[in-house]
């Protein structure tokens, strides 16, 4: 694997993570950390092991073997469906949640929320009514109600339209600078991770393939597949995990 | 818990509809078992055609029998549609407005009356069934077959009254009434006083050895005659019931009948609230949202299980309240009412949360509930002794591995002021709660998965 960058105190940790369903290995060794205001995608194609690494960093799944080391309670988490009460309003969705994490005062917690969000003057629509991208910007402003320094993100851009996907990470990179919040997020578009991601972790079959800036993996692309060096970065990525095997 | 249980009632008041239904769906189906169960089956509806002459009397020898009100006695049992014809008792039974005709032929009393003469002919009465539906038709035909043998028994009846009044004649002798004219009969007992007088005045020698041999037979006779009369009573009815009830606690048949009613609200209410609402979660892809430290999958469970008992019991206490004006309901036994209902629809929230941690999706889920719920209801009210023995272990099994049928019993002892203690249908309820509790816990596991 491809060297991580090191660079700061780690706020979350994973080492030698493995995982099985049944016969099938999801993660085969896999370690990976990140410091704190890191925006990190984790790509691959399908099946590579990346909401099982997500879904284990946020503590839903156990691993078979290896140790993860995450601050207690600071880690939000944003599953891939939005895990909402479409048949509540917004408000009520954020004070649900607000309550259930015992904040002080759940309606500032709401309105802050609402704020952020920019979805003040829908605070009253029925979540089934609003769009797949106010959906999920509920679904994340839920994930930042635990506060967390770390915000693990599955695939939150999946059935959004562009201008709802540019909106969604204006938001999360707005979380990153005026928060200081940590979000891994996983994709499996490499155009996404390449613009959002300010470092990709590569899986492959549960194998971490490369941890590193974007244009590290240009780099490696280029000296793995130099035949596909000229093309787009998709084609050439995809040509890269060929020739590693995947 | 609490923030929870409000988000439930939330989500149920924003689908009016579905609470609507909810509550809308178990209590017409309790309120039809209620009736259904409850509705006295003991007055059919039975077309008569009556064609016997008004004038015409069973005769027992020469003696016509008083009018016995044959019209009185048979509605007395069914409910009578008077018919006219033959044709229209067809089309009477043919349309289903009556379950069965009777036709009682105009000969029928001439027939009864050949039977004490040398030429008998056998009295025949007419039933026109209809057999569309087999259950319906056998509950006809036993109620006039119970009818005919009623009738058979009153004529026997009367015969052996009237029997017992001739011999009674030929005993004591009296007066016997012939076509207007009275006749002075002697009897046994003033032949053999007379006879006893003409012996006195004989004298010894063969007359007098022929007149004792007539007056032993007279004894003899008088003798075994007294007894006939109790002889011809006792043929009516030879053989008598000494009914023992070793159930005691059989409730009568109303409160059965609300209890049933309400068992079933309780059990439809709890069961697919419960299930729906722990589904639900799954459905919104919140279980690990919620499990992630928020709330345990315990307490989750118990939210939902306490979300079913206490919308299953304000549904309930509602329908007893409604069934109240029809039926008198001891309400000084409210807190025992409280306590079957509560603890009946924990064990049926706990058999919902099991159910819920199974599928999926809410709709997945409301089919596995009724599924499951319906039958398993049914068998509970099947009553020991109308099946094979092997079957009926079979289905006592699954209605106790259910807890439908411990909370209708723990309802119908709350109900029932003499029925048994709620005691041991409790603790039954008890030990499914446990059950079924950790069964839905270990199906939560599943929930997990991501």
């Amino acid at each position: 694997m491809d060297a991580g960058t090191g660079t700061a105190a780690a706020v979350i940790e994973a080492r030698g993570l493995v995982k099985r369903f049944g016969e099938r290995e999801a993660l085969r060794g896999v370690s990976f950390e990140a410091a704190a205001g890191e925006l990190v995608a984790v790509i691959g194609p399908n099946g590579a092991g990346k909401t099982t690494l997500l879904s284990i960093l946020a503590g839903i799944s156990k691993p078979d073997g290896g140790e993860v080391h995450v601050p207690e309670g600071e880690v939000g988490w944003v599953p891939q469906q939005a895990a909402l009460y479409r048949q509540l309003t917004v408000e009520e969705n954020l004070l649900l949640f607000a309550r259930l994490e015992k904040h002080a005062d759940p309606q500032a917690s709401v309105a802050e929320m609402l704020e952020l969000t920019g979805l003040g003057e829908r605070r009253g629509d029925v979540v089934a009514r609003l769009s797949g991208g106010n959906q999920q910007r509920i679904n994340i402003a839920i994930g930042l109600l635990a506060r967390p320094s770390v915000l693990l993100l599955d695939e939150p851009s999946v059935g959004l339209d562009p201008r709802q996907r540019a909106r969604l990470w204006e938001f999360v990179s707005a979380l990153v600078a005026e928060r200081g919040t940590t979000v891994i997020f996983s994709t499996h578009d490499i155009q996404e991770a390449e613009r959002y991601g300010k470092r990709l972790l590569v899986l492959a079959d549960g194998e971490a393939l490369f941890d590193g800036s974007a244009d590290g993996l240009r780099g490696a692309v280029r000296e793995e597949a130099p035949e596909a060096a000229s093309q787009d970065f998709e084609t050439a990525f995809v040509a890269y995990l060929h020739h590693r095997g995947h | 818990m609490r923030w929870l249980l409000l988000k439930d009632l939330q989500i149920l008041r924003r689908s009016p509809l579905q609470a609507f239904l909810l509550v809308a769906y178990p209590v017409l189906i309790a309120v039809l078992v209620g009736f259904a169960i409850s509705r006295s089956p003991d007055k059919p509806r039975v077309a008569l055609l009556n064609e016997v002459p008004a004038e015409s009397r069973v005769a027992v020898g020469t003696t016509e029998l008083p009018d016995i009100g044959v019209n009185d006695r048979i509605c007395a049992r069914v409910e009578c549609v008077k018919v006219n014809s033959h044709a229209e008792a067809v089309d009477a039974v043919s349309s289903g407005d009556v379950l069965a005709a009777l036709i009682l032929p105009a000969d029928l009393v001439d027939r009864i009356n050949s039977l004490s003469t040398p030429s008998p002919s056998t009295p025949e009465v007419e039933v026109i069934l209809n057999e569309e539906d087999p259950v319906k038709a056998r509950l006809v035909n036993d109620r006039i077959n119970a009818l005919l043998t009623q009738a058979n028994l009153v004529i026997a009846r009367r015969i052996a009254h009237e029997g017992g009044k001739f011999v009674g004649l030929v005993v004591n002798g009296g007066q016997f009434t012939v076509l207007g004219q009275a006749i002075q009969i002697l009897g046994l007992g003033n032949t053999a006083r007379i006879l006893h007088a003409v012996r006195a005045a004989l004298p010894p020698g063969e007359l007098r050895k022929s007149l004792d041999e007539v007056l032993r037979f007279t004894t003899l006779t008088r003798s075994n005659l007294g007894t006939a009369g109790t002889l011809l009573t006792r043929l009516t009815q030879p053989i008598a019931v000494d009914k023992q009830v070793v159930n005691a606690s059989t409730p009568p048949l109303e409160i059965f009948a609300i209890a049933v009613a309400a068992t079933f609200t309780l059990a439809f209410v709890t069961v697919l609230l419960v299930a729906g609402s722990l589904a639900l979660e799954r459905e919104e892809n919140a279980f690990p949202r919620l499990t992630r430290g928020l709330v345990s999958p315990a307490a989750l469970l118990t939210e939902k299980v306490a979300l079913g008992v206490a919308v299953g019991l304000l549904v309930t206490l509602l329908m007893l309240a409604g069934l109240a004006f029809f039926v008198p309901l001891h309400w000084s036994r409210f807190g025992l009412w409280l306590l079957a209902i509560l603890a009946g629809g924990a064990g049926l929230g706990a058999a919902g949360a099991a159910l819920g941690a199974a599928a999926r999706e809410v709709r997945a889920v409301s089919l596995l509930a009724f599924m499951v719920t319906l039958p398993v209801a049914f068998l509970s009210l099947i009553p020991s002794g109308t099946v094979g023995p092997a079957l009926n272990d079979a289905i006592e099994v699954i209605a106790a591995l259910f807890p439908f049928k411990p909370a209708l019993q723990a309802i119908t002892g709350a109900l029932d002021p003499a029925g048994p203690s709620i005691a041991g249908a409790l603790l039954h309820l008890g030990i499914l709660i446990l059950a079924y509790g950790l069964l839905a816990r270990l199906a939560l596991r599943r929930f997990s998965t991501v």
